[in-house]
């Protein structure tokens, strides 16, 4: 069983995050990590090859910095990655982003292409259909358990009040939500054999992809600004009353 | 006239709101794949239905409704087309604009007449304001954003025909699983939502989240440290990796406030926390904070509202 696994680096969630002067993602920040989701794509990717065998391959489009994210699936056991990096790619929408990935797609052998569910930076959630649409392979979505006998591949679709078994043969590709795994940490050997794994770059150009960047996107973002802080109001300590200063407020509020 | 396609999945709350704010745009044809969805169009002011009838449709996923949809917005040619930032109105809204080469919106908070769009980036830190180049706007609508108002009318129904291709019969569902959701509201859709954290310290005394969502009518949430933690089921998550809630009132118990968190939780109304950490972030957000033990505190509190209801 071949696998792709998409991957992102994002920067991270947990520190402030800005737009640059064009509008754009700010990506030149020290913080860039791989996305929250994609750790448990690769997890779910590993877990397969182990019971099935095969190989899984790590996809990414990124800067050259990319490529730290790309090392760290390496170390947690993935086989080789394809790092597509294009000075063009910038200011590029998800729509351009999923031509330039279906082409990257067709030049690889896979199975099954699994995704985190959306990324933590624009957070869209649509790639998985965007590939689905350009390559005509089944999209199963927001997964939170997957299962294949080789041909088929069966997930439980998480939803707000149950879930949804999807059934669809292979090629097929598929997301994760983080209820599927408990991603393993890089160990120390893997780190080591990461520097070794093969890790090949393309350009849009080796792609085929002629339009990339904000002249081939449908949307383009028209302002910008940073959302006013909520300031904080009335902050008591507990004196021993401070439940009823509580329920106080809240009967003030009318929720009592 | 401006023109407006809207896909109405069910009967649910984020049908109402994204028919409540279609229609303050323009004309509305709401595309309803069941009668219970027909009646909602009705009900929040819709012109018009497109009541599609194809035998077999619920039993695939996305793709067969993918292309009823881009059937009809490739012959309707909307000005707008607005569907509920569902995964499902995620997915379609894809699709359709995959095939139709069409600008994609997800996640709009709110929609102008020429068709901007606004959007939270960032978890709501920055707020953008994007139009679509390409084609028509093609836009999901963000849950919560918008209130829902009735307007009932009697709208014209145009019965549509559809049947499932062959192709679009490739990831079938075999079977619905309905977890038991007990008497609590649903936690995008409540009212009240009560989440405790890490402060909560034990699944056990999640009780008392429980409690405290149950005298306020509310739903039960928790942040990721919570349910990491295994105190409190995955599915109650609130924030960037789980559930995004935008209620009137949001009782943060225990739960520090880290960005991850404010991501799901910060348009709305009122906020409220307890927590013995008085550093900590979410009193910098909160309309009205304790600083002190929450097991102090809210038992306190709930004897109180027993008091005055």
């Amino acid at each position: 069983m071949n696998i792709v696994v998409l991957v992102k680096q994002v920067p991270d969630s947990g520190l402030a995050r800005q737009l640059d002067a064009q509008l754009r993602v700010d990506r030149n920040g020290a913080n860039n990590v791989m996305g929250e989701l994609d750790e448990y794509a690769v997890e779910a990717a590993l877990q397969l090859k182990e019971a099935h065998g095969g190989e899984v391959t790590v996809l990414t489009l990124g800067p050259g910095q990319a490529t730290e994210t790309v090392r760290k699936t390496l170390a947690m056991g993935a086989d080789k990655a394809l790092h597509i990096e294009d000075d063009a790619v910038g200011g590029s929408d998800a729509l351009t982003t999923s031509t330039i990935l279906a082409a990257a797609l067709g030049r690889l052998e896979w199975d099954l292409v699994i995704a985190g569910a959306e990324s933590t930076d624009s957070g869209m959630g649509v790639m998985p259909h965007l590939l689905a649409a350009r390559t005509g392979a089944p999209a199963l979505t927001g997964a939170r358990k997957i299962d294949t006998d080789g041909a088929s591949v069966t997930v439980e679709h998480q939803r707000a009040n149950g879930y949804d078994v999807l059934t669809a043969n292979l090629p097929a590709i598929v997301s994760v939500w983080d209820t599927i795994n408990t991603p393993r940490y890089p160990s120390l050997k893997g780190i080591m054999a990461a520097k070794r794994k093969p890790v090949e770059t393309l350009t849009l150009a080796d792609l085929g992809v002629e339009q990339a960047g904000p002249a081939a996107a449908g949307n383009e973002v028209v302002d910008a600004a940073e959302r006013p802080e909520r300031t904080a109001g009335e902050i008591v300590t507990d004196d021993g009353q401070g439940g009823v200063a509580l329920a106080g407020f809240l009967a003030a509020e009318k929720f009592i | 006239m401006t023109d407006i396609l809207v896909y109405v999945p069910d009967s649910g709350k984020h049908s109402a709101e994204v028919l409540t704010l279609a229609r303050s745009l323009g004309d509305v044809a709401a595309v309803a794949f069941d009668d219970a969805a027909a009646a909602i169009a009705g009900e929040y002011g819709a012109a018009k239905v497109l009541r599609v009838d194809a035998a077999g449709i619920d039993d695939y996923y996305v793709d067969p409704k993918a292309t009823v949809l881009t059937d009809l917005a490739r012959e309707r040619t909307p000005d707008f087309f607005l569907l509920p930032s569902t995964d499902e109105g995620k997915a379609l809204a894809a699709r359709v604009a995959v095939a139709l080469d069409n600008g994609l919106l997800t996640d709009v908070s709110g929609l102008e007449a020429d068709g901007t769009a606004t959007q939270d980036a960032f978890a709501g830190a920055t707020v953008v304001k994007s139009k679509a180049t390409k084609g028509f706007t093609l836009a999901t609508v963000k849950i919560g954003a918008t209130e829902p108002a009735p307007a009932p009318g009697s709208p014209e129904t145009e019965t549509v025909a559809a049947s499932v291709a062959e192709a679009d019969q490739r990831v079938k569902i075999a079977e619905r699983v309905d977890e038991p959701a007990g008497d609590r509201p649903g936690l995008a859709e409540a009212r009240v939502v009560v989440s405790g954290g890490r402060g909560v310290g034990s699944a056990e005394d999640f009780a008392l989240i429980e409690r405290v969502a149950d005298a306020l009518g509310g739903a039960v949430g928790a942040s990721r440290a919570a349910t990491d933690s295994g105190y409190y089921p995955h599915k109650f998550q609130v924030g960037q990796t789980g559930t995004t809630v935008s209620p009137q009132l949001y009782l943060a118990a225990g739960i520090s406030g880290a960005i991850q968190h404010r991501a799901g939780m910060q348009t709305s109304r009122v906020i409220v926390a307890v927590n013995k950490d008085a550093d900590a972030p979410i009193f910098g957000m909160a309309d009205f904070g304790v600083v002190g033990n929450l097991f102090e505190v809210l038992p306190q509190a709930l004897e109180e509202i027993d008091k005055r209801k």
